[in-house]
């Protein structure tokens, strides 16, 4: 378990973000932000508040609502010198990005044998329950993480957010990172001192013994709070957050099934052809001989994201509903 | 020419021969190409670029050799115009390793750093953001580049380039949005998909806008020469619209084409528009080259195109073991 040292200051998840931001704006001039209201309004959730007063409009831009010639725009500047950090608000919005994403960024390195490269950062946003129906609480990792060339980044917590967004944009290839604005309050402890984390490292959250919970990004939180309820009818959890969905910390995720012979996994983005569905391969298949039970998946259910609130609720995975699903898999229905 | 600019000075000879030899060297190697591709030797597209030579020669003439570009599916002459060598690009046209992108990219991706193409795009319109991010690049790195978009008047219908040509004149972006209306959207005469002014399109953002005869290479290059000037001085994009022909198919398979043009048009740009045709009367009639001069240098790249192919025939594909590379840097 990567933990911050002793010097960690309590810090939410926004202001894990910007900080990264800022070191990064800071050690390397090649870096500069653009998206929509991200100078002076500091994005939609504030996340960026204050980087434009320290950096100037020059490098913290306000861009017209144009996700793909922003977008188009970053891959540009990144093949010619640049490192941009391109602001997606809303994950759902990243539709409007695709060709630019997925056709440029992701290919240039790989169609022009490798002499380009496109070192750039799309940040945007996962997670639904915030009342914003369908169009602004989608989850839309899995499309990214299915693309080669690609790398997709889905932090869990302030400490990781940090670490992962830092090396995202030292990263000499394009890089989607998705943050749950679910989460953007979320406080933990956040080293002084510089770091980073490496992509493809799993974390394992809590440590346990009877049945192994690979959860993602907002659904950390759900396990382990389901993990909890478990340890009060003596079942021992395990949680294990692969922190990159690409690259994906294979070895890990099979190692904590084969000890604890179970695996859920839980994941935020749609079931259906989901990131549940690979992981749950992957340990299928990496630790069949020694599973107990079959792998089970939990993702958003697989209806646009409804606007009333005891719908929107009935569509997301939950504490309750994955402690459910691990008593059930440990014999304990 | 607009009168109320100032007249440049004019190339000499050997510059205007210079641009003969690279139309000739554009016809020549994409005649070799049809020759290829017809008798399968080259795999895959083959979107020729005959008839347009004065559009990629005027344009790149007028360029330094560091300024960027972003080419097309129909992109063999911008790459030949930028400078790339005929060895590399008929190896990368025929999957070998020696060519430009080691074989992974092909006839529609070719890519060249060292002559500041940033690659041919196979989405219709999908590297107008490139470039006008490579511009964005020059304009806060201070390089003094300048970058230039190639698409076809198809690329009018995609929403991507209205979003960069906005950025591109909010932020004074060094970037020439040139469109080279070849008047087929593949199978389509423009006109059936294209509303309103063409012009009209780039002048609403404010951009400085402008249309040249395509086939007149003297006419693109001087055009060209003073709007990247201008350009260069950090006065924002401009926007070139080039009357030009697509003398062959959409690809190299399009053979039946009486359905959606007539031959007899075809025929009439050939016979009237051509635009080799057109600079060798020019050097002729001004008695700056003769046509044995002219004979001579169609004679020597004949001769070089025909080296190249046999060259790119001759190298080997790439190792299996190449097909995993280079996905991630």
């Amino acid at each position: 378990m990567s933990m911050p040292d002793a010097n960690a200051r309590e810090l939410t998840l926004a202001e894990a973000i910007r900080e990264a931001l800022a070191e990064e704006l800071r050690r390397d001039p090649r870096v500069f932000v653009v998206g929509e209201d991200v100078a002076e309004a500091g994005t939609a959730f504030k996340v960026l508040s204050g980087l434009v007063e320290e950096f100037g409009p020059e490098r913290v831009i306000d861009s017209p609502i144009s996700e793909a010639g922003i977008t188009g725009l970053g891959v540009g500047a990144a093949m010619t010198g640049l490192r941009p950090v391109v602001d997606i608000m809303f994950g759902d919005f990243i539709t409007l990005t695709m060709d630019q994403v997925v056709n440029q960024a992701a290919k240039v390195h790989y169609m022009s044998g490798g002499k380009l490269k496109v070192p750039m950062v799309l940040r945007t946003t996962l997670g639904a329950t915030r009342r914003s129906a369908a169009q602004h609480s989608q989850s839309l990792h899995a499309w990214f993480s299915h693309i080669p060339g690609l790398k997709v980044a889905v932090p869990s917590t302030p400490y990781d957010a940090k670490g992962l967004l830092k090396t995202a944009i030292r990263d000499d290839n394009p890089v989607a990172f998705f943050e749950d604005k679910m989460m953007y309050k979320l406080k933990g402890p956040v080293p002084v001192e510089e770091y980073t984390i490496p992509f493809g490292v799993a974390d394992v959250k809590r440590v346990g013994a009877d049945v192994t919970i690979v959860a993602t990004s907002s659904m950390v939180h759900v396990a382990l709070g389901a993990a909890k309820l478990l340890e009060d009818i003596g079942i021992s959890a395990e949680v294990v957050d692969p922190r990159t969905t690409f690259p994906l910390d294979k070895p890990a995720l099979i190692e904590s099934a084969k000890k604890t012979s179970r695996a859920i996994v839980v994941d935020e983005g749609y079931e259906r052809y989901g990131v549940t569905a690979e992981i749950a391969s992957v340990i299928a298949d990496g630790a069949f001989y020694y599973l107990d039970a079959p792998v089970k998946r939990m993702g958003a259910m697989d209806v646009p994201i409804p606007f009333s609130p005891p719908l929107e609720d009935a569509t997301v995975p939950n504490e309750q509903s994955v402690f459910e699903m691990a008593k059930t898999l440990c014999g304990r229905a | 020419m607009n009168s109320h600019n100032p007249p440049f000075p004019k190339p000499d000879a050997e510059q205007w021969l210079h641009m003969y030899e690279q139309m000739v060297k554009i016809r020549e190697f994409e005649e070799k190409v049809n020759e290829l591709y017809t008798q399968a030797i080259m795999p895959g597209l083959a979107h020729l670029y005959i008839g347009q030579e004065a559009v990629a020669v005027g344009v790149c003439e007028a360029l330094r050799r560091d300024d960027y570009i972003t080419s097309t599916h129909r992109g063999h002459g911008h790459c030949l115009a930028k400078g790339a060598s005929m060895e590399r690009m008929f190896a990368e046209l025929l999957g070998k390793e020696a060519g430009y992108c080691r074989g992974k990219g092909g006839s529609m991706h070719i890519a060249d750093q060292d002559t500041g193409n940033l690659g041919a795009n196979a989405i219709v319109g999908g590297s107008a953001g490139i470039a006008t991010g490579a511009a964005f690049s020059a304009k806060r790195l201070g390089t003094g580049q300048v970058a230039v978009c190639f698409f076809g008047e198809g690329a009018l219908g995609q929403g991507l380039l209205y979003e960069v040509m906005n950025l591109a004149q909010l932020w004074k972006l060094p970037v020439i949005y040139i469109c080279e209306d070849n008047l087929y959207n593949e199978y389509t005469h423009y006109t059936e998909t294209t509303a309103g002014d063409l012009l009209a399109r780039a002048k609403a953002f404010g951009i400085t806008a402008e249309e040249v005869d395509g086939q007149d290479v003297r006419a693109v290059y001087t055009t060209v020469q003073r709007l990247a000037e201008r350009v260069r001085r950090g006065e924002g994009p401009a926007f070139l619209l080039c009357h030009t022909y697509r003398y062959r198919g959409h690809h190299v398979g399009d053979v039946n084409r009486t359905y959606y043009r007539p031959k007899e048009e075809e025929q009439e740009w050939m016979a009237l528009r051509d635009p080799l045709k057109k600079l060798a009367d020019f050097l002729i009639d001004q008695k700056l080259a003769d046509q044995n001069v002219l004979d001579r240098i169609q004679a020597d790249v004949k001769a070089q195109v025909e080296a190249a192919a046999q060259f790119a025939i001759g190298a080997p594909y790439p190792d299996v073991s190449q097909v995993d590379q280079h996905v991630y840097a």
